[in-house]
């Protein structure tokens, strides 16, 4: 899961996490207000007006400008700002719609470092990267010059140890002061990333001020999705509007759904065999409109839920039902696709290929129902049938 | 005589009186797997289905029956620690099928594990199977037919369609483990294959794979100056979008992507023989062997 910059900040101020001083605010109103309050507090003439969305690359959009000339200028950026689709190489060619914005003071930038703690599934350890290269895209750093990206691993039993954090502050070209306020920082993002249960913490630019001052310029937070059920106060700081509503229905009940490009329906069991099913659809020249996993022990309704959202998109133009039965019962899932087309209708063509647990009463069901199915026989048979029913309906 | 399980394991159900945890229990009671113990905290003293003890603790279960194996399906929140139980009480082999344990917990397992003899299979993972002797776990065990192919995958459903396929081709499987998908979990790839490498009763393997992180590529190498008997793949993923899936970091920390085209590559380049879909991985194996 992920949250907004001005949540990062909140929770970096909780632990001791320097940050500068900010408010979020949603109107222009707001923003020139913010703006006052945050030049009379700093005495810094200078403000920045920041887009909230869930996507890194915000500044090249142009999520990201500096008000040199008083509050009347944050207002005015803020109107433009606010409303628009902010397109960034994360968000994809739709861009994400600005409706939060984050209003900060301005800081004398001496030198912009790279921050960040990460699950490193190889090591099985929390990682700790840092790199004088801060903001810059750091997957290039790491593909032009790994050697200038910094790494220590944490023993979990231990914890981030002072030394392993004074050799990255050394390795940053930290002063003797300087390393002091960096092991504090870092040691407060640790305690933070294994309190709060982050997959992702990364600060891109930390930055040191012309004062010496080190602090976090950025913040972007990633929740472990599995920690969900010991932090009950995520749910207030979930954005609904930065999720796909379709993915948000689809985990309401249960379900793994993602969207993509494609014209062809696919409702599978597990997740290997989704992605697998979407990568034989393509091998055969057709698009997936989505990567559906029902999961092993879905129960009717949870079917009949899923196959819902197939039919209901306008975008599908074709459904591949592909099913290996082993926990999930092949008549629980033709009982749900009838309940569910006996609702919606089903004006597509339907490829089936069931396998597995009661795959006999499972095929029994589906042939009384009198809906128009096309029987598969095995995955490539399945995906060759749908793709060839699409694309002759598009011809 | 296959990897890790077999006629003579001795199997405890941690959770055994929960929905999953009773009905799989059941299902491998079926296949002919010895369960001899249950353990569900403060049910200790009752028996499952008239037959099978359940205990209060991992460590009574351990003391009373002989039981060396433990199958977990306790809820994510108390899966961590029905783990280091299960170690701590002497298990040998730990198989967690629970879906959705938090990483920090995973992580702190692992390195709790170190240096003890306990292995672990999972979580989030189907188990493992000797067919025709031992299921532990929750494969529909019909599908399966005794053999000398060995099977290892990080995706549950992919490999009952695996060994579906390899079954209706005639060919049986001499054990199947499916050691999961979480970033951070028990046995990886190369700690199955280094068993299926010994085991004079595999004759070759079937390595299912999906994308992200970097155990293909490592089990690629691995492979490459070891691996003695023939090798096919699927990798799971080659048209997910990326970004989707994999954070920003992440990717960096492993020193690639983790895309599908590098880990089949790398498998490639070890010698392995890689199916192109997912229908032909039976097929690919087959032709392996002649």
């Amino acid at each position: 899961m992920k949250i907004h910059e001005y949540q990062a900040k909140q929770l970096f101020s909780r632990y001791g996490v320097p940050i500068p001083k900010g408010y979020p605010v949603t109107t222009a109103e707001e923003a020139e207000a913010a703006a006052q309050r945050l030049i009379d507090e700093t005495q810094i003439p200078v403000v920045v007006v920041k887009a909230q969305i869930h996507a890194g690359g915000r500044g090249k959009g142009g999520g990201v400008k500096l008000a040199k000339n008083g509050p009347g200028e944050a207002r005015e950026l803020s109107q433009k700002m606010l409303g628009m689709q902010l397109v960034t190489h994360q968000t994809g060619p739709e861009g994400q719609t600005v409706r939060q914005l984050y209003i900060e003071q301005g800081l004398d930038i001496a030198r912009e470092l790279y921050l960040a703690l990460v699950v490193d599934r190889d090591a099985r350890r929390i990682a700790v990267m840092a790199s004088t290269e801060g903001g810059m895209d750091i997957e290039e750093v790491a593909a032009k010059t790994p050697e200038k990206i910094h790494k220590v691993h944490v023993d979990p039993v231990v914890g981030l140890a002072a030394y392993q954090a004074r050799a990255l502050g050394f390795e940053l070209g930290l002063t003797k002061d300087q390393v002091g306020k960096f092991v504090r920082l870092l040691t407060n993002l640790y305690k933070l990333f294994v309190e709060q249960d982050c997959s992702l913490c990364e600060i891109n630019p930390l930055i040191v001020t012309k004062g010496g001052d080190i602090v976090a310029l950025d913040a972007k937070i990633n929740f472990d999705d599995n920690a969900e059920i010991r932090h009950r106060e995520w749910a207030e700081l979930r954005d609904v509007h930065e999720e796909d509503p379709v993915e948000l229905e689809a985990k309401a009940s249960g379900l793994s759904y993602v969207s993509l490009d494609g014209d062809i329906g696919c409702l599978v069991n597990g997740a290997g065999l989704a992605m697998s099913t979407m990568d034989i659809i393509q091998f055969y020249g057709g698009k997936p409109a989505n990567f559906l996993d029902v999961g092993g022990g879905a129960n009717q309704e949870q079917v009949k839920k899923a196959f819902s959202m197939i039919l209901s998109s306008p975008k599908v133009k074709g459904i591949f039902v592909n099913i290996f039965g082993g926990i999930m019962k092949c008549d629980v899932i033709a009982a749900g696709i009838i309940a569910a087309t006996k609702e919606l209708g089903l004006k597509v063509p339907l490829v089936v290929r069931l396998e597995g647990t009661n795959v006999e009463l499972g095929r029994k069901l589906l042939a009384e129902s009198g809906l128009q199915i096309q029987p598969a026989v095995g995955m490539a048979d399945g995906a060759q049938k749908i793709v060839a029913a699409v694309s002759g309906k598009g011809a | 005589m296959a990897i890790l399980v077999g006629k003579e394991t001795r199997v405890l159900v941690q959770g055994i009186t929960g929905d999953a945890g009773s009905f799989h229990a059941r299902q491998c009671i079926e296949y002919g797997t010895q369960v001899v113990a249950g353990v569900t905290p403060g049910r200790g003293g009752e028996t499952f289905d008239g037959k099978v003890p359940v205990f209060n603790t991992v460590a009574q279960a351990v003391r009373e029956t002989g039981a060396d194996t433990s199958l977990i399906f306790v809820p994510p929140v108390g899966a961590a620690d029905a783990i280091l139980e299960a170690a701590d009480a002497g298990c040998q082999l730990v198989v967690c099928i629970t879906e959705g344990i938090p990483v920090m917990d995973m992580i702190k397992v692992r390195k709790w594990l170190e240096g003890r003899s306990t292995k672990l299979i999972g979580p989030n993972c189907p188990g493992i199977i000797t067919p025709g002797a031992c299921k532990i776990g929750i494969m529909p065990g019909h599908i399966h037919k005794p053999g000398n192919i060995g099977v290892v995958s990080k995706s549950g459903t992919l490999t009952y369609e695996a060994v579906g396929q390899l079954t209706a081709l005639g060919i049986g499987q001499s054990t199947c483990v499916g050691i999961g998908g979480d970033p951070v979990a028990g046995l990886d790839f190369i700690d199955v294959l280094e068993l299926f490498n010994a085991d004079p009763d595999t004759h070759g393997v079937i390595l299912i794979g999906e994308i992200g992180g970097q155990a293909e590529e490592r089990a690629a190498e691995w492979i490459a100056a070891n691996m003695k008997k023939p090798v096919a793949a699927f990798i799971a993923g080659t048209t997910a979008p990326p970004g989707k899936r994999m954070g920003h970091a992440g990717a960096i920390i492993s020193g690639g992507q983790g895309t599908a085209k590098e880990k089949i590559a790398a498998l490639e380049k070890a010698g392995v023989k890689v199916a192109k879909t997912p229908a032909d991985m039976g097929t690919t194996l087959a032709s392996l062997l002649k």
